[in-house]
């Protein structure tokens, strides 16, 4: 859903990879028999679905087709399909289009040039800080555009540090989108494939070199078959993501670069041509399907038996010259593509209007000064924590259902198509425009009893849309890794159903669930789309919070919303600090 | 069925039981408020920018018995085509934001009803563009104008341009940045500006100079003010531009905070540069409390919100007779003849002005 | 004790795992459950269990129809094949699970896990995490937690089945003499004979959900009732043959049968231990093929006979009789291990 929100998730992998040991050390592929529920039909699977469904139809599904069809539709109320035609054949749009696929075509290369040797670093060396630097670079995954955008102009425009330092601006450049692609989604790489890569028992490599092959041969033979599907998977959530960028281009791009997402978001705010819009939101509904469908095929190819160990005991201090030149290649790679933008945000925070110190700080506790807000600004950090907790809540509620739903085995049949089809759509709303679902939430959810449109309740609700994928992720793997023998075991034993499941599943999935709802929880943090589009009552978040002092001119205001950004970019390192501690053994793909 | 899936099942129902109490507590609580609005409380609909202060607030409910919620959706662009999606069933009773350049879209999809608010006879003749019909009531205004960077003219011993025409001189080649007009209200109000000053065929004309000389697109006003201008304490001088096109109330902005309060602003405007920008307020079609919108409206144009609103928005009362704060009148240009162009011809052209200027300046 | 009647179940609809299974085991007995996997001896301990819901059929427990009692109110404990230790308890904390279920006092209950913890052989383990155990250790203490609660019934699922052979005829016989000592009731499932002769009073022997012999450990080795018991029992000398009077002819020649064996066409079970080695010229001439030494105490070695006519015959000797391969020896049958097979 959001435009800025899409940048504002990253695919966070505590540790990546839907294969991962189970929880009892195991690893579930391998020749263990998987005894979930023998077949018996899609009655349960389907009663699960029923709240995630209904969650889904009702704040996805029914709005987004309200704003289509409002768009495709004459106000005498007959559809006009010729507008269809019209738009795809206007050059305008195929130029969109093309520029869309190439930068994320693009970014996607780079993203996976500059994040596999990173991830092989944090997978298999071991230095000091490492759990520090990995939660680092994924702050950038949950930190709203207008910030990104922000901090990379600081960089690389006009008398940013790049030009002090080399005299050279990228900013009008196609490279200001890219890197700053990079710098959201390098995390993405290093989480999904690193995470993997931790796991794979070295001595199979080491088999093949006893084998005769080079260390090269036995990479390229043993470790990247392995890691290929990962590969597979992260390059497409980073294409996902990059193929519906919104904020970075907005703010990066200039005028000359359009994705579809900038224009389905000129159309419909500014322009309301709905047509257009409508159109142009079924073209990129057609191509998130078709990745979102690739995606799937990968995730569920690469569930195949991996020999697997636990991640704690592959790391080791760098050995020899090459190790370290690579490790300290991709410390100055980090340092310069994701700690430097952080750090010029953090700097700019401290320089107030009487030089360096806490000024900034200082006035977001202040309702006078500048009174851009009715309440102190520090209180829009309350909000946020408000929001992105109830939002927190519905998000596990909904992605938890769907994803025990999804682990129930079904017979195969159409209802075991529906449920696994589902899996995709609720990925959906990561592709979707904010604008989108915001302008649907307004003239779908309009009438009592879902008159929530002045509600507090579609906020956190619009955010629960782009959690819900990330607790599926996280979940369904450790779900489906818990053997239902040890729940008998507790029956047998004389364990009600409900005290088994706290028994038996609950200590084996609760760090599973604590990761989700940390997802979800640094995801509603910096969601900024759906939350600037919908009305609400005047309880800012921290992003719109932000982008409401950058909208101002002088330097109190904009030293407040560096001052922010550096509150959100803390209280986001703090839940993945937290959330690294908690990496259960078995993980989601996030 | 198993033991499994039996709990599995009651764990769904209870997680459903809780949603729909969240539901329905949403519900209520939407309930709750339409039963409010028909009594004590009065929905304001509004962009982002909109800001009051607490006193100034409180003041009206004090005086009619009214608590306000304010809701704000996006930018102004964005809150105006919401309010559009949602005609005769708005969220709220009043609605604030809509200015010259969207004001006819909003009149022609009947979005607001007539309400003639009290004070009218304090606002200028030249700000009341619907004057017949009183749908909408003027709230204030402001001009789009060139800034300029007072210590960059200075350090290169240059005057500061005046006028449009001056834009295309040599001497300030590659000095401007503007916004996007398709993007920014600022962006647009300058193109007007242009359209306004040398008719609807000559105006491109102008534009090719100004691209010839150097005019720099970028998509908003935050990175045209903050990262490009030199001017702006924001950018921190790192911005090399020292015009930018921004708002008659910028100069005054950055003074703003300042201790002590400099002799002059930073920055200056050139005065012939200008673009009138009013912003309306209107009694939303179908709103569920018209009274209390009613008084809203009224309060709006009285010199209490009029006198708070500069330094909340800086902006200007559209009232006459409301007295500015000292940082605008001391440290504020003061624009020139400003362009204003009659709502119903922007709408017409809006869009084929903006493409003839994206394919003449961006593509 | 436990009693089923006519009880019916399928793996998923269609694949039937039980087929009209009757079977009574009185108090304090020791049933073990015998077949080949896929027999659906371990989806008859998850019917007794209310694990799985038969699809006919009555479970009836100290007299109580089960029908409808959930798994938790049933009073019985199950082994699971691989224990399924609750891996994020220590041992203490399984063992002592069945306990706090049924709100045993802690102090009561401490005192309980610490004493079947010593009855297995694992005193003071209470602290260590189940990770940890060895294999004979976890089997060791998934059966203390199965005792743990005092079933009426307690079951066990290939209790040894992933220990090395050692160990699994070692613990064997300390679980027989548990069961005796503590006087539980006892089903067990194996596909091992060896393991179900040393536990069992009573040997059930399966065969594609049904019942294809039951009798003590004894019976069921002498007489088994079918060729497919003789065969699951290991025993690979059965023939076609005709019985008439006390002789039968099969494809070895007419064998001697034992008197009262019924006349007519049937199937004949000759154990290795009634052929006996004779010199070529006196008996059934056959070559030996092949040698095979059991091992233990009981020194015999089994020969593979490959006779003129006919198929191939076991036979057993002691190992400093027996002939070396390729020997041209004479195979001599005793009627008392003759055995007609039913049809079953």
């Amino acid at each position: 859903m959001d435009v800025a929100r899409r940048e504002v998730v990253p695919e966070r992998a505590p540790a990546g990879g839907a294969f991962t040991t189970g929880p009892g050390g195991g690893a579930p592929a391998a020749g263990r028999p998987r005894r979930t529920r023998r077949g018996g039909g899609a009655a349960l699977p389907l009663a699960l679905l029923a709240l995630p469904v209904a969650f889904f139809g009702v704040f996805f599904a029914y709005p987004v087709a309200a704003i289509v069809a409002r768009g495709l539709r004459t106000d005498a109320g007959r559809w006009h399909f010729g507008r269809l035609a019209d738009v795809l054949a206007a050059t305008d749009t195929a130029q969109v289009l093309w520029f869309t696929v190439w930068q994320a075509a693009a970014s996607t290369a780079l993203t996976l040039a500059l994040g596999l040797p990173a991830a092989y670093v944090f997978a298999r060396l071991d230095f000091p800080g490492r759990q520090l630097l990995r939660a680092v670079v994924t702050v950038p995954f949950v930190l709203p555009t207008v910030v990104v955008g922000s901090a990379f102009l600081a960089l690389l425009g006009r008398g940013g540090l790049l030009e002090e330092w080399a005299g050279l601006r990228l900013d009008t450049s196609v490279w200001a989108i890219l890197l700053a692609h990079v710098f959201i989604n390098y995390s993405v790489v290093v989480r999904t494939v690193g995470g993997l890569w931790a796991q794979l028992d070295p001595r199979q490599e080491e088999a093949a070199r006893v084998l005769g092959a080079s260390r090269l041969g036995a990479w390229r033979r043993v470790t990247l078959p392995a890691l290929a599907p990962s590969v597979g998977a992260a390059a497409l959530i980073v294409f996902l993501f990059t193929f519906t960028s919104f904020g970075v281009i907005q703010v990066l791009g200039g005028p000359r670069y359009a994705t579809l997402e900038v224009e389905i978001y000129r159309q419909t705010a500014a322009l309301l041509d709905l047509p257009t819009a409508a159109v142009l939101t079924l073209v990129q509904f057609a191509a998130v399907g078709t990745l979102l469908a690739l995606h799937a095929r990968t995730v569920s190819r690469r569930r195949a038996a991996l020999s697997m160990v636990d991640a704690a005991s592959v790391a080791r201090r760098p050995r020899g010259r090459a190790q370290w030149t690579l490790l300290c290649g991709v410390l100055t790679v980090t340092a310069l593509l994701v700690l430097v933008p952080l750090a010029v945000l953090t700097a700019r925070s401290f320089d107030g209007p009487d030089g360096w110190g806490l000024a900034n700080y200082r006035a977001l506790g202040e309702v006078s000064g500048s009174a851009t807000f009715t309440v102190p600004p520090l209180d829009a950090v309350g909000n946020s924590l408000a929001y992105a907790a109830i939002a927190t809540l519905i998000a596990l509620a909904a992605g938890g259902l769907a994803a025990a739903a999804l682990t129930v085995r079904t017979s195969g049949g159409a209802a075991g198509a529906l449920v696994r089809g589902f899996d995709s759509l609720l990925m959906l709303p990561l592709g979707t425009s904010a604008v989108t679902v915001g302008f649907g939430f307004l003239i779908a959810l309009d009438e009592p009893p879902l008159d929530l449109r002045s509600s507090w309740m579609i906020v956190p609700v619009a955010q629960a849309l782009v959690g819900v994928p990330f607790v599926i992720r996280t979940m369904l793997p450790v779900l489906r890794a818990v053997d239902v023998r040890l729940r008998e075991a507790a029956a047998v034993l004389g364990a009600s159903p409900l005290r088994a499941w706290r028994e038996v599943d609950l200590p084996l999935v609760r760090r599973a669930l604590l990761v989700a709802a940390g997802f979800a929880f640094a995801v509603s943090l910096g969601e900024f789309g759906a939350t600037v589009f919908i009305a609400r009552p005047d309880a800012p978040t921290l992003p719109v919070a932000v982008a409401r002092f950058l909208g101002r001119a002088g330097e109190v205001n904009y030293g407040q919303a560096m001052a922010m950004s550096t509150l959100l970019m803390l209280v986001c390192a703090a839940t993945l600090l937290v959330l690294e501690r908690l990496r259960p053994h078995s993980q989601g793909e996030f | 069925m198993s033991r499994m899936n039996k709990h599995v099942l009651r764990a769904a129902a209870a997680a459903t039981t809780v949603l729909a109490l969240a539901g329905g507590l949403a519900a209520c609580g939407g309930q709750g408020q339409s039963d409010e609005a028909g009594g004590k409380t009065v929905t304001l609909v509004t962009h982002d920018s909109f800001a009051v202060s607490k006193p100034v607030l409180k003041k009206f409910t004090q005086r009619t018995g009214y608590t306000v919620k304010v809701l704000r959706g996006g930018d102004a662009g964005a809150a105006v085509n919401q309010a559009v999606l949602n005609k005769g069933n708005p969220q709220g009773d009043v609605f604030f934001g809509v200015d010259n350049t969207l004001l006819s879209r909003a009149l022609d999809k009947g979005v607001f009803a007539p309400y003639k608010a009290g004070g009218l006879a304090h606002v200028p003749a030249k700000l009341q563009l619907d004057r017949d019909r009183h749908r909408v009531t003027p709230v204030d205004t402001g001009e789009i104008c060139v800034n300029y960077d007072r210590a960059w003219f200075d350090a290169h011993d240059e005057k500061p341009p005046r006028t449009l025409e001056d834009l295309t001189d040599a001497r300030y080649k590659d000095l401007l940045v503007t916004p996007n007009a398709a993007t920014s209200s600022p962006g647009l109000g300058f193109l007007l500006a242009a359209v306004d000053e040398y008719g609807a065929k000559g105006w491109k004309g102008y534009w090719k100079k100004l691209r010839a000389n150097g005019v720099e697109v970028v998509d908003g006003w935050e990175q045209a003010y903050n990262d490009r201008f030199s001017g702006s304490a924001g950018g921190k001088g790192k911005g090399d531009r020292p015009l930018v096109v921004s708002y008659a109330s910028s100069p005054p902005a950055e003074v703003l905070g300042k201790k002590p309060l400099p002799d002059r602003a930073p920055t200056g405007i050139a005065e012939r540069t200008c673009f009138r920008q009013t912003e309306f307020a209107g009694l939303l079609e179908g709103a569920r409390n018209t009274e209390g919108g009613k008084a809203l409206l009224d309060y709006m144009l009285g010199r209490t919100f009029q006198e708070d609103m500069p330094l909340q928005m800086f902006v200007e009362p559209a009232r006459e007779d409301a007295e500015l704060p000292e940082v605008f009148t001391k440290y504020g240009g003061s624009p020139k003849d400003p362009a204003a162009m009659d709502p119903g011809v922007i709408d017409a052209h809006r869009e084929e002005w903006i493409d003839a200027w994206t394919s003449l300046v961006v593509k | 004790m436990l009693r089923l009647d006519g009880v019916t179940a399928e793996y998923e609809a269609g694949r039937r795992a039980l087929d009209g299974v009757d079977l009574d085991v009185a108090d304090h007995e020791t049933v073990c459950v015998l077949g080949p996997s896929g027999s659906g001896k371990s989806t008859l301990l998850r019917v007794v269990a209310g694990l799985h819901t038969p699809r006919t059929g009555r479970v009836v427990l100290s007299g109580h129809d089960q029908d409808g009692v959930p798994p938790h109110r049933r009073e019985v404990g199950l082994m699971f094949q691989d224990h399924q230790l609750f891996p994020q308890r220590d041992v203490g904390g399984n063992v002592a699970f069945g306990l706090r279920m049924r709100g045993t006092g802690r102090r009561e209950a401490r005192t309980r896990v610490a004493g079947l913890l010593a009855l297995v052989g694992l005193p003071g383990a209470e602290r260590r995490p189940v990770a940890a155990l060895s294999g004979g250790e976890q089997q060791r203490v998934a059966l203390a937690r199965a005792l743990a609660p005092r079933p009426r019934l307690l079951m066990l699922d290939e209790p040894l089945g992933q220990l090395d052979r050692g160990l699994r005829e070692r613990l064997v016989v300390e679980l027989s003499a548990l069961f005796r000592e503590l006087r539980t009731t006892v089903l067990a499932v194996t596909h091992d004979q060896g393991e179900a002769f040393v536990l069992a009073d009573r040997v059930v022997v399966m065969n594609e959900g049904r019942i294809a012999q039951t009798g003590t450990p004894l019976e069921v080795w002498q007489r088994p009732a079918s060729e497919f018991v003789a065969r699951f029992l290991g025993f690979d000398n059965v023939v076609a043959a005709t019985v008439q009077g006390a002789v039968a002819d099969t494809p070895w020649g007419k064998l001697p049968v034992e008197d009262g064996t019924p006349p007519g066409a049937c199937r004949l079970l000759v154990r290795p231990a009634g052929v006996r080695l004779t010199a070529p010229e006196d008996g059934l001439r056959c070559r030996v093929e092949a040698r095979t030494f059991r091992g233990g105490d009981a020194a015999s070695v089994t020969l593979l006979l490959r006779p003129a006519d006919g198929p191939r015959l076991e036979a057993s000797c002691s190992l400093r009789e027996a002939p070396a391969n390729g020997a041209e020896v004479g195979a001599a049958f005793d009627g008392r291990d003759v055995i007609r097979l039913g049809a079953g």
